[in-house]
């Protein structure tokens, strides 16, 4: 049976030449080599960062083929942390995320763009507060290789700005602060 | 006030058998003013916006003064072990169960509240200011994920429950008052007889 089943994905990379099956990667969030975070700007003076703590997902890559490059992530909105308790419970709460009428968030890529670089533009749809939408994420790769422990890992960061309101969100932060910037890091280990 | 209060309320710091002495009744009065402004309050802070200038002060007062609650309540139960309220008044059994039951859910609500509130602003490890004195009530040390959310839920409902049981409470007194025309409320304001 498994003998049978290693044939017939050999046989498939074989047909399409893409060796799909080497490329898959799981997201490394239990060793936190991955990180959703966010910035948006307060009164226009500073950054106020924060992330979403916890998060699964997986990426396909190949460096020989980046534009069959894939991602699928999906986010607990409940873990959104601004390491402010009276700020997270108000952005968890009604008036914004509403985490209990939404509680994932998720994003599937639709397509890759790369550049020479080994980044690119990756887009995809944004499910944010039960509402989907396109967004483009500005890809830059980290790197990729052997890890001490006999794995293979490979590490991307990117960048793309949201405007809440687009996904309802509709609860004023002011002037300053329409837009908010994810900052992305993912470290995926080869399946 | 202080020569004022003097006059009117009786000259017994402690209860006796028959009547409570000022000292009970003033924590008890301080608590039942605190916390009908405070309930107001904190529905008042639910509705502020990042930018109102209230925001910057009225969720201070609220938890400031809630402190200052939770305190009151704390020198009232101890000397309360030390010094038992007045022997009842006369009334039929069941309503004396019923108003035993009531004041004992007074206390026990009004300590959750408390709690919940202390753990909301205290999720994060952050201490409370007190008012903008150097004061501060320091974080516990336990912390579990969206602590401050559970806490909020939890001080809002036993809140609002305990708003309207101390309504209750008010319109029972009332009752006794102008109904019954006991000595329920008069006792509990410590009065000079000759007033």
């Amino acid at each position: 049976m498994k003998a049978k089943l290693i044939k017939g994905l050999t046989l498939a990379s074989l047909i399409t030449a893409s060796p799909l099956y080497a490329a898959d990667y799981v997201i490394d969030t239990k060793g936190a080599h991955a990180s959703i975070e966010f910035r948006i700007s307060h009164l226009g003076t500073s950054w106020l960062k924060g992330r979403f703590n916890t998060f699964t997902g997986e990426f396909s890559y190949d460096a020989a083929k980046p534009e069959a490059s894939s991602v699928s992530v999906n986010v607990d909105v409940a873990s959104f942390d601004s390491n402010h308790a009276e700020r997270n419970k108000h952005i968890r709460g009604d008036e914004f995320l509403d985490v209990d009428k939404h509680p994932t968030a998720s994003f599937k890529s639709t397509s890759f763009t790369p550049n020479e670089n080994g980044g690119g533009v990756m887009k995809g749809m944004l499910t944010l507060y039960g509402t989907a939408k396109e967004i483009a994420i500005d890809v830059e790769k980290v790197g990729e290789g052997k890890d001490p422990w006999g794995g293979y890992r490979a590490g991307f960061s990117g960048t793309v700005a949201i405007q809440p309101k687009d996904f309802g969100m509709n609860y004023q932060l002011g002037p300053a602060a329409e837009t908010v910037y994810m900052d992305l890091n993912i470290e995926g280990i080869r399946k | 006030m202080g020569p004022i209060l003097a006059m009117v309320l009786n000259h017994k710091l402690k209860n006796d058998e028959n009547s409570y002495g000022w000292g009970p009744v003033i924590m008890h009065w301080l608590i039942a003013f605190a916390i009908i402004g405070l309930y107001p309050l904190g529905l008042y802070i639910e509705t502020l916006d990042y930018y109102d200038p209230a925001y910057r002060t009225v969720p201070i007062w609220h938890k400031s003064i809630g402190i200052m609650v939770a305190f009151t309540l704390a020198i009232r139960l101890i000397l309360r072990a030390f010094n038992k309220p007045p022997k009842a008044l006369p009334q039929p059994a069941v309503m004396q169960a019923m108003a035993k039951v009531a004041h004992l859910l007074l206390y026990l609500l009004l300590l959750i509240t408390l709690v919940s509130g202390y753990l909301i602003s205290t999720a994060d490890g952050r201490a409370i200011e007190l008012f903008n004195t150097l004061i501060s009530i320091p974080a516990p040390p336990v912390a579990f994920q969206n602590k401050e959310d559970l806490a909020g839920t939890v001080h809002f409902i036993v809140a609002t429950v305990l708003i309207t049981l101390a309504a209750v409470h008010a319109i029972a007194a009332l009752k006794h008052h102008f109904i019954d025309k006991d000595t329920t409320l008069k006792r509990m304001l410590a009065l000079r007889e000759e007033a």
